[in-house]
Parts: C-alpha cells; structure tokens; sequence
C-alpha cells in the first residue's frame, strides 16, 4: 500500500510498517515521542521562557520589557536573599532529618509486621498520605492556636496557665512540615527495609553478630537506598514550600517559595522571581546530584 | 524479612507515631459536628455543618472541576506514561539519555518553579486560564510519575512469554494486549493511582494556572481555612478523609482477592 | 471489546469537558473579587432573575489581581480593585470604558462617591465599597485606651499584634508614625521606615489580608490594623472589639467595579454591575459586609426596612467615620518606580527572621 506525502514522494506504508516492527531504535522512538513531545512543550519550553524572563527588566508598572539586564542576578547575591535561601534549606533539612527520625523505626517497625498486619499499617500510612495536605495542616491549626485543643488540655489539666504560642511560630511551621511530608519519608523507606533478606539477617546471626550489630552492620546500610529517596522526596519539596509558611506561619516567616510567589504575585517583579526560581532550581539539582552520586537512586524501590 | 516480633520498645513507639499521625485527623473529624461557628470550642452536636456543605455551590462546583482534571490527566498521563516505560526499559534509541533526564526534572523542580513557568508560558500565548490549562500543567507533571512507577514494575518482567506468545503466531500489537499489559497492569493501575492522587492533591501549580470558575477542591479548601473557619471545613475534610478511606479499603479488599484468586489456581 | 468500550470512555469524558469548560458560554459571567465581599444572595439573585450564571473567583491583594491581569491571560468580566490599582490599570489600558446608559443605577450612588480623584468622569468605575483600615483593639485584653499606630510597639503587645498582609498599608503606616508621607519613595524616608517597622516584629503574631477578624475573635491576638468591615463584624461578635481613628492618620481607599479590556462578556458583566448598585442589593452587602455603603439609595432603604441595623451602621465608627474621623485619613497612591525599594524593604523585614 503506498501513499503520497505532501511533498509528493510516494511512502511505501507496508514497508514503513515492516520496518517500525524490525527496527527496535525506531520503535523506541514511537513509543517515547508522544511523552518526549509533551514534556519539551508543557516543561523545557516554560523553563526556557523562566530562564529569558530572568534576564529582562521589570517595566514601571509590572510588566515585562524587553531590555537586556543581569542587574536581577546581581541582586539575589544579595545577604537578605541568600540569608532567605539558607533559611529554607535550613527549615527543608531539618525537616528531612526529623522524618528520617521518626519515620525509620515506623518503617521498620512495617517492615518487620506479619504480612496481614503489614497489610493493614502501610494501609493506615496511605491514608494521610492521599487525603489534601491542606486539611491536615488545617487540622494542626486547630490543634496549636491559642485558644486550640492543646492549649485547652494543657491548662484544663493545669500543667500550664498561660497558654502556649505556638501557631504562628517557626516551631509550627516546623511542625506542620513534618507532619506533611512524614508519609513521603516513611513509604521509601519501608520499601527497600522490606527487601531485606531474611537469610542476610540469620547469616549475620550465624557469624555471632548480636542484633544492634546486625542492625548497624547489615540492616541500616542495606536501607541507605531509601533514605536517599525518602530524603530526595522530602528535601526538594520542603525547600519550594510556601503552604505551610504562609498558614502556619502567620505569614511572617519567608522562605524561597513565599519569596518566588511574592516576586510573581504582589511585588509583580517578573525578572526578579525567574532569577530567583532559577536559583532554587540550580540549588535543588546540585543537591539531588550529591546526594545521588554519593548513595544511588533508588529508583527500584517504587516497585 | 524476619517474622520474629519486634520488641517492645518498637511497638510502643509505632502506637505513638500512628496517634501521632492521625490524631489531628480524628479531631478534625470530631469537631464537624460542633455547633459553634468559630469552632474553638466543642458546644453541642449537629449535622447542620454538613447541610452547609452540601448547598455550598463554589464547593460542589470545585469537585467536579478536580474530577474532571484528575480524571482527565491521570488518563492520558499513565498512556503515554507506559509508552515511555516501554521504551526506556527496552529499547535503545537516539536520545534515550536525553529523554531520561526529562523524566527526572518534574521530581526536582520545586512546585513553585514549576507553576510560575507554566504561568509565564500560557501568559505569553495568550492562552486562558481554566480547566483546561490546569489539566495541562497536571499532565507534565504526572507522566514522570507513572514512568517511574511502570518502569519499576518492568524491571522484573520476563520476555520469554512474550517471546513464547510471538512463536505462536502472535503479532506485536496482539502480544502487547494480550500478554504484556495484563502483566504489568498492576505497575501501570499504580501509576495511575499515583497520578490520580497528585492531580486531586495539587495546590501549588493548579494556584497558579487556574482562572475564572476553575476553582478546585485544594484552591477552595485554602481558601475556606483562610477566611470562613467554620466547621464547614471540617465538614468538608471529613468527608474527604473518608472517601479516601474507602476507595483505598475497596483497592485493598480487591488486592487479597486477587491474590487468594491466583493462591487457589496454584493449588488447581 | 475493550478497545471499544476505552476509547468511548475517552470520548464521553473528552465531550464532557467541553461541555463544561464554559469560558466561552454567553450566558455566563465571570467575577474576580476580594474573598468574603459579594454576598451570596446577591449573586444568587442575579442568576435567578437573568438566568446567567455567576463564576466567583478569589483574590486576597489588589497586587494578585494585577499580576494575573498583567499575566494577560484572564477571561473575567467584572473585577472590584481597589483606588490607586484603578490608576494604574487604566494607565495601562486594562480598563473597559463604561457605557453608563446601561448602568443607571448609577444614580444611587452618591454625590460625594462620584467623580473621584483617580477615576474622574466615572470612565471606567463605580463605587462599590469604600472604607478604611484603621487601628482596633480588643479592649477586654487591653485596658488603657490606645489612640495611635505607635501604641503597637509598646512591648506589652509582644506577639499579640495583627497587620494586614499588605505592603501598602503596613509600610505607608509605619511611615505615618515616622511622620512622613504614606507614599513616600524618599530613599532616606524609606530607610528610617526599614528600620522602625523591624523594631515592629516582635509584636506581630502575624499578618493576614484575608480574615483578619479571626484572629482577634479567636483571642490569639488583642489588638492591630485591619479593615472596618471586618473590624464591624468582630464587633458585632463581640461588642468588647473598638475601632479607633489614630492620630497619625490611616488609609480610605475605594474599591470600584470594573471591567477588564476584552472581557468576554460584556453585556453580561455590565448588567451585573448595575444589579449590584440597586438598594437592595446594597443592603445585602452591608449586611454581610459592612463597609462604608457609597449607594445612599442602600441606605435610605435600610433605614425604613431596617432602623436597628441601619442605627448600628451609622454610630458605629468603622462604617460611618464622623467627619473629624475622615479629616485624618490618608490615600493609598502607586509609587510607581519605587515600587522595588518597597518590596525589598518588605522582603527584608518579613525575612529577616
């Protein structure tokens, strides 16, 4: 069966066809383009146009013209915006370390469960971990206001008098950060703990390893791979956060993301805000490729 | 892994992290039904929050946007998401590294970034805001998602069936859905499930590619814990929690099914 | 086959959202305005009597609703921004010009409201609401009588202060107590302000634009700046909330319906514009949101309807300031280039944790 392109070359279709089926590069292509095409529109493109906004001018009255200027970059080495900067990776790398702390007995905790049991508690994980995050950093609001339910047990109980300011606090905007990405730490983990051979363990225990050995020698660098993920998937999240902040945080607390949203939503500093998105980027990939390089991906965990 | 019990130290602290975990959620639940409006402490008992809910109009609407959004991306993410599983996992092609890569940026870029890029890119062509710009953004966002998850699922797939299944005169397209998707189904539902799930969840970039009465249920939630603070919320979350629950158990139940199904054809 | 019954699933739902995407429809109108300012009923009453459907969004600054115009891609029909952002606007030419013989209802609103200052002739707005945002005070929490701005640095008010989330008025107050111009760009000016509004910090609990009464009603913080009409409604839940004029002076702005250029809906939006200035749809507003009414129609209609409110409307000071009340009160003007030194003031203080 042939047919005429527009250009008027005859296309053999039974031998284009014959050679999709044979020739696996060109299969691969086939297979890959309709995604490859989607992403460079709907995400290199728009990357692009960040990176040419950054270097443009900031017109009077907010908009955008077209006149060459780095002065935006110059600004952002600024120490109040560096200062923003290593505030959030601050805020995003406590948070991450505070996850890995409380999530990992939890994983392992999992991990370690009879398969019916294990069944039901990593069902009782995803249930937070699905349900909109707005809602549960609501529900600490509830829980952490002035007159909040804690409050109101603390003193009802008369462990304290005054009530505690804790809403509208960095320590809150902490809280809630944890409390939002815990799931995203403990998922990971529990994956590659899970994949631990038994026989691994019985054999360290065969060779006289008493059980905290075993669990320092074998087990814990066995899971790096899932804390690497966990923390991938904690870290870079946290440090574009300007949610919890602005909630929990009475607004006061700026971090990158507040600072970004701000720059493209109220000060109407198009430039300046791409500058600063191109910033963050640069700094999340250069983590995500420490991080990586020094323990993996741990990609096969998602299975 | 072992199936000795874990010690008491453990067990103990796995009680406090899951109270931990969903204590603001069963409070949260609990004060739906508070008759004070300012909701700051527990007066009396009603449902008159969840009549509220149901009349809310913007809420009702902000649903059927996030459906349609959710549904809609989810769809042609995790089809053209396993297409790019099956090629990255089988096949060598010019630009393979180069696609790779583009599959990893969406996990690395800050929501913020990515939302006002895509702000600035519907700005510059003049596109409208709304339902579909936001289905848009959801979609990139989403196929790396369920790439990554199928990927992993056809990590461990064995090609002699498929090798078998075209000895026997199968063809390409008929091995595919007769053979290979029944097989990786199960990686390719939890792409899906995963995609679905972000795009429901979205907050970030949905703020910032959203226009005129394309609210969502994220947006208006915001919106409702920013200015009305009444049990309306609560109500609102509550019935979220639950749905989640349910379709979640109901994924659950169907799980054990499947696997008693195929523990009783081994036995057969 | 599956096949079949996949791909019809994919064209029902393909049909489906078409059907609702609904920015093109005509009998829709699409309204962007601050949260918690167009009553319900009011919207609901238009849709009944016209059978157009009403589209509501958000915003919680004037500024969000700059940046998402200027980001040029819209679709609303009426927007309510506020005075000097009209300026701005119509510098630019984002404004509709208004065929006021489709608006007569334009008559209802007062002489004094007509005319203003940044929109001369009416060309492109009418009055919605005006207002001002002023000082209150919980005065169950706080005993002696607080009279200006600089009473809330007073380190007795450590972490119980609120401040709008706006850069405007927060800065353009802490320039008043400085006694300079609320608008200054004076570099120097600017500068001293820096300093004086970080002095400030350790007394805000926190800033919010968009429900500021919260706060106060939830007894997290005792007294700071916000907006009379939600200073009224605190009042109204809880008589002990007062709003005071300060002595240096506070901000009356106007927020105005407008009409975006290359508005869908033209004939629409305008209608709506002109429902929303009949009297009782001016009553309804001052009842869920009582700012100053500039619709004297309103008014007079609530005073025959209803003397206890309109009685409370008018002694309370937050709806009807007295005319010594008006004599301080300052406007809010676009500083134009200054606009970065502001920000980055702004920035700095709310970062500078």
């Amino acid at each position: 069966m042939t047919i005429q392109s527009p250009k008027g070359r005859k296309i053999n279709l039974a031998g284009l066809t014959r050679r999709l089926r044979e020739d696996a590069k060109a299969q691969g292509l086939a297979l890959i383009s309709p995604t490859l095409l989607y992403l460079i529109i709907f995400m290199i493109l728009p990357m692009i146009l960040v990176v040419v906004i950054s270097v443009l001018t900031r017109g009077t009255y907010g908009n955008i013209e077209y006149r060459l200027n780095f002065e935006n970059y110059k600004r952002l080495i600024d120490p109040l915006y560096l200062r923003i900067l290593t505030y959030s990776m601050w805020v995003a790398g406590l948070t991450t370390l505070i996850t890995i702390l409380i999530g990992y007995p939890l994983a392992y905790y999992i991990a370690r469960a009879h398969s019916r049991q294990r069944s039901l508690l990593l069902f009782l994980i995803l249930v937070p971990f699905w349900t909109n995050f707005i809602i549960r950093i609501y529900a600490w609001i509830m829980i952490l206001r002035t007159e909040g339910l804690l409050n109101n047990l603390l003193i009802n109980l008369g462990i304290i008098n005054m009530p505690l300011d804790i809403l509208y606090t960095p320590l809150a905007v902490q809280i809630g950060m944890v409390y939002e990405f815990l799931p995203f730490m403990v998922l990971p983990l529990f994956a590659s703990l899970e994949k631990i051979e038994n026989a691994q363990l019985e054999a360290a225990a065969d060779l006289g390893a008493r059980p905290w050995r075993a669990f320092l020698r074998v087990t814990f660098p066995l899971s790096v791979p899932g804390i690497v993920a966990g923390s991938i998937l904690v870290f870079i999240p946290a440090m574009g956060m300007f949610v919890v902040p602005d909630l929990m945080g009475g607004a006061k607390t700026m971090l990158v993301g507040n600072l970004i949203r701000n720059q493209f939503l109220t000060a109407r500093d198009w430039p300046f805000g791409s500058a600063a998105s191109m910033l963050l980027m640069l700094l999340t990939l250069a983590v995500t490729l420490i991080y990586t390089r020094k323990a993996g991906f741990g990609e096969d965990l998602l299975v | 892994m072992s199936e000795k019990k874990p010690s008491l130290f453990l067990r103990i602290y796995a009680v406090f992290a899951y109270a931990y975990i969903y204590i603001p959620i069963l409070l949260l639940m609990i004060f739906s039904f508070n008759t004070q409006k300012l909701n700051i402490r527990w007066e009396g008992f009603t449902f008159h929050w969840y009549e509220v809910l149901f009349q809310d109009q913007e809420v009702m609407l902000a649903v059927r946007n996030t459906l349609i959004i959710a549904i809609i991306s989810t769809l042609v993410a995790t089809v053209i998401g396993t297409l790019a599983a099956l090629a990255l996992q089988r096949y060598r092609f010019p630009g393979y590294t180069f696609s790779e890569s583009l599959l990893y940026i969406p996990v690395i870029i800050p929501e913020v970034v990515m939302g006002i890029s895509l702000l600035a890119f519907f700005a510059l062509l003049g596109v409208r805001l709304g339902l579909s710009t936001i289905t848009l953004s959801h979609i990139a966002f989403n196929v790396p998602f369920v790439t990554l998850v199928v990927r992993a699922r056809l990590h461990g797939f064995d090609k002699a069936i498929e090798e078998a299944a075209m000895d026997l005169g199968a063809n390409e397209l008929t091995t595919f859905w007769r053979v290979t998707l029944p097989t990786i189904l199960p990686g390719v539902m939890a792409g899906a499930m995963l995609a679905f799930t972000l795009s429901l969840d979205d907050y970030v970039i949905t703020y910032f590619t959203a226009g005129p009465g394309s609210t969502t249920l994220p947006l208006r939630v915001f919106s409702m814990v920013r200015f009305a603070v009444t049990p309306e919320v609560n109500a609102l979350s509550t019935l979220w929690v639950l749905t989640v629950f349910i379709i979640l158990a109901i994924g659950q139940i169907l799980q054990q099914k499947n696997r008693n199904i195929n523990t009783k054809k081994e036995r057969i | 086959m599956k096949t079949y019954r996949f791909i019809a699933m994919l064209v029902v739902l393909a049909i489906l959202m078409a059907g609702c995407g609904g920015e093109s429809k005509s009998d829709e109108v699409n309204l962007y305005a601050w949260s918690e300012y167009v009553p319900q009923a009011i919207l609901d009453g238009f849709t009944e009597e016209t059978g157009i459907k009403i589209n509501y969004d958000t915003y919680s600054s004037n500024e969000e609703l700059l940046a998402k115009l200027q980001a040029g891609a819209s679709g609303y029909d009426v927007i309510i921004p506020s005075d000097y952002i009209v300026s701005i606007m119509a510098a630019q030419g984002m404004l509709e010009e208004l065929d006021m013989s489709a608006i007569p209802n334009f008559d209802n609103i007062g002489d004094d409201y007509k005319d203003l200052v940044f929109d001369p002739g009416n060309k492109y707005t009418v009055p919605y609401q005006w207002g001002t945002t002023c000082l209150v005070v919980d005065t169950s929490k706080v005993t002696r009588p607080i009279t200006s701005w600089a009473d809330l640095w007073d380190p007795e008010f450590a972490g119980k202060v609120v401040l709008v989330d706006d850069e405007r008025e927060v800065l353009g107050m802490v320039l008043a107590v400085l006694g300079y111009d609320n608008n200054s760009v004076d570099e120097a000016e600017l500068e001293e302000a820096r300093a004086k509004f970080m002095e400030l910090m350790p007394n805000v609990r926190l800033f919010d634009s968009d429900s500021p009464k919260t706060a106060l009603l939830a007894g997290e913080v005792w007294l700071g700046q916000t907006w009379n009409g939600e200073a009224a409604i605190a009042h109204s839940e809880n008589p002990a909330i007062e709003y005071v004029f300060p002595q240096e002076g506070c901000t009356m702005w106007y927020d105005n319906l407008a009409i975006p250029a290359g508005a869908p809906h033209l004939d629409a939006a305008l209608d709506l514009i002109n429902y929303i200035l009949r009297p009782e749809s001016g009553v309804l507003i001052t009842y869920d949101f009582p700012y100053s009414n500039p619709n004297l129609a309103a008014i007079d209609l609530l005073a025959t309807e209803d003397p206890d409110t309109y009685d409370a409307y008018m002694n309370f000071a937050a709806t009807n300031p007295s005319t010594e009340d008006m004599a301080m009160l300052y406007t809010i003007e676009d500083v134009g280039e200054g606009t970065e030194l502001w920000d980055r003031i702004w920035t700095e203080v709310k970062g500078g944790e």
